[in-house]
């Protein structure tokens, strides 16, 4: 029997190639161990590590008389988060992410269920370039370009005045919480700003969901008498909601950590990121800034947590 | 009946066209604006049109210096993410072992996190260990989130090879460094040089970690954050604003064609 098993088996190879690659052969968790072993100390040793590094200053605190941090365990710091000012701007944070998601899942799904069911051939490539190129266009680059618009010399006051509705763009800036002096320092701007740069990564996943779906699902509601509004709400929408849903993780994501949009195009008042920026850099408050990224780690856990229950995962 | 369901509602087709200029008009508005003799202000219309600001951009050291390190740093963390991304994706797609999914997330996570967790948690470590910052700080942290790219671009092709393709190899004698560079090269390289080429586009543009990793250097994109929250030359920030766009342009069209007959064309997950 083993004689019979030693003929079919080939000869082991020579060369210390040969060798290492017979050797990996035998041993497969080996070769799995050598491939993974990289990947791994770089993700896991440097990046984990400098995660739970920075997690572990939060529980420090800084010395108020000699601004050094003071390395005793303490709560301290959360307790500083919590305070009025801090929550101030976790809710303005949160309260923008939230209608910056919902306003691009509006503006996504036309564009992801017309690329998605009508366009074919060119058009489709189109739609998929012409959804890809801003994606990927210079993020500084798009900022650059708003700032442009929305300044008070720009295009926007030109197209309003020329259409004789410069009282309406007037009105609006004047409202509280929303208006400003121009809409490059308000929150309209960081609004539009924060909608524009995010959209595809809206567009995708609502477009990847609505390709699953098929196009006799929707004749089949009409042909049994429902209205496109009827079709929309009890088919499309539900079949959709894990796209808009894997989208609205990115979008939510994005704005909670931003803090360059709010800062050049924004009123003074802070978002998260620019906290942590500003505690982190002219405050030397590395605590502080350690505690205030973990409000979007724990925001988005429990967001990504919601999503895989409602199979958002599949629609990436 | 066909043509019957191939005809989208007016209003459909409208909302579709108005996304996809609200999408590009912008991106165009920055091509014009290179061309003002406006220098003070964003005045539109532009009271004229001229070349001269690319004369002036081309002859500003800063620019040039920028542009130089944004390329090197681009480079070396691209070539690292394909190594670390390639053998990522080879261990998960090829093996089945504890702890696969755990692996997926930990690649994802350095894009997943908002940037500015990434960029302080990488600061805050180099601090503690003492590590001053240079040009090897800016690499690490864009590589870390460049593995990603290359990572899904890989897994996604890796899937298409057929195992019996890598077994015939091996039954027809070859050994495993021969399959690899005769059977699996070849099959992943479109694959990997568009990953390469979207990692290169991810590096370039990246802002918010290097903030955090860069020291006294300057990026390009740091470099056009300064002119953003300082304006000193509008025109040459304009141009530059312009060829950045240009920049990434090749490598996402390039990436696109490399992989577009495939399942799952490369870019789509930024």
């Amino acid at each position: 029997m083993t004689a019979v098993t030693e003929n079919i088996v080939l000869p082991d190879r020579r060369g210390p190639a040969g060798r290492l690659s017979d050797f990996f052969w035998k041993h497969p968790h080996v070769l799995l161990t050598v491939l993974l072993a990289p990947p791994l100390l770089w993700l896991g040793v440097v990046y984990v590590g400098s995660l739970f590094a920075l997690l572990l200053q939060s529980f420090f605190s800084i010395d108020d008389f000699s601004g050094l941090i003071n390395y005793e365990f303490t709560f301290a710091t959360y307790r500083q988060l919590l305070s009025e000012t801090n929550l101030d701007i976790i809710l303005r944070t949160v309260s923008m992410a939230a209608i910056v998601t919902i306003a691009s899942a509006l503006i996504a799904f036309p564009i992801a269920y017309y690329a998605a069911r009508y366009a074919q051939g060119k058009w489709k490539v189109l739609f998929y370039l012409g959804v890809m190129l801003p994606l990927w266009s210079s993020y500084l680059v798009k900022i650059y370009a708003w700032k442009l618009i929305l300044a008070k010399e720009g295009i926007v006051t030109w197209f309003l005045g020329k259409l004789h509705l410069q009282w309406l763009l007037d009105a609006w800036l004047s409202l509280p919480v929303v208006g400003g002096n121009s809409l490059s320092v308000s929150y309209t701007g960081t609004f539009i700003v924060f909608v524009y740069v995010w959209l595809p990564f809206m567009i995708l996943p609502i477009q990847a969901a609505l390709e699953r779906v098929p196009g006799n699902l929707i004749e089949a509601s009409s042909d049994l008498g429902g209205t496109p509004a009827q079709t929309f709400r009890h088919v499309l929408f539900p079949l959709a909601l894990p796209g808009i849903v894997a989208g609205s993780i990115f979008t939510f994501s994005l704005t909670l950590g931003d803090y360059i949009i709010p800062q050049i195009i924004g009123s003074s008042r802070l978002f998260i990121g620019q906290a942590v920026y500003a505690q982190q850099g002219t405050a030397g408050n590395i605590p502080l800034a350690a505690a205030f990224t973990v409000v979007p780690i724990v925001i988005m856990g429990a967001y990504l947590f919601v999503a895989k229950r409602m199979g958002a995962f599949d629609a990436l | 009946m066909r043509s019957e369901r191939n005809r989208s509602p007016l209003g459909l087709k409208i909302a579709a066209a108005a996304g996809l200029a609200f999408m590009h008009v912008p991106i165009l508005l920055i091509f014009l604006y290179a061309f003002t003799t406006e220098e003070k202000s964003y005045q539109f219309p532009p009271p004229g049109l001229t070349t001269q600001w690319f004369a002036v951009a081309w002859n500003r050291p800063d620019v040039w210096a920028a542009l130089t390190l944004s390329v090197k740093v681009a480079s070396i963390a691209t070539a690292v993410a394909l190594v670390l991304g390639t053998l990522c994706a080879a261990a998960v797609s090829q093996t089945r072992f504890f702890g696969r999914e755990t692996i997926s997330l930990l690649v994802i996570l350095p894009i997943a996190l908002p940037g500015i967790i990434t960029g302080i948690a990488l600061r805050s470590a180099f601090s503690m260990a003492e590590i001053p910052f240079s040009f090897w700080t800016i690499v690490l942290g864009h590589a870390t989130f460049c593995i990603v790219v290359v990572y899904n671009n890989a897994v996604a092709r890796f899937r298409r090879i057929s195992g019996s393709l890598i077994e015939a190899s091996m039954d027809l004698g070859a050994d495993g460094f021969q399959t690899f560079r005769y059977i699996i090269l070849p099959n992943i390289g479109t694959a990997l040089l568009a990953g390469g080429m979207l990692a290169f586009a991810l590096s370039f543009d990246e802002v918010i970690v290097t903030t955090f990793t860069a020291g006294q250097q300057s990026t390009l994109p740091i470099w056009m954050l300064e002119e953003l929250i300082r304006p000193r030359q509008r025109p040459v920030t304009n141009v530059v604003a312009m060829i950045v766009v240009l920049v990434t342009f090749l490598p996402i069209l390039g990436a696109y064609y490399l992989t577009r007959d495939g399942d799952q064309i490369a870019g789509a997950g930024k």
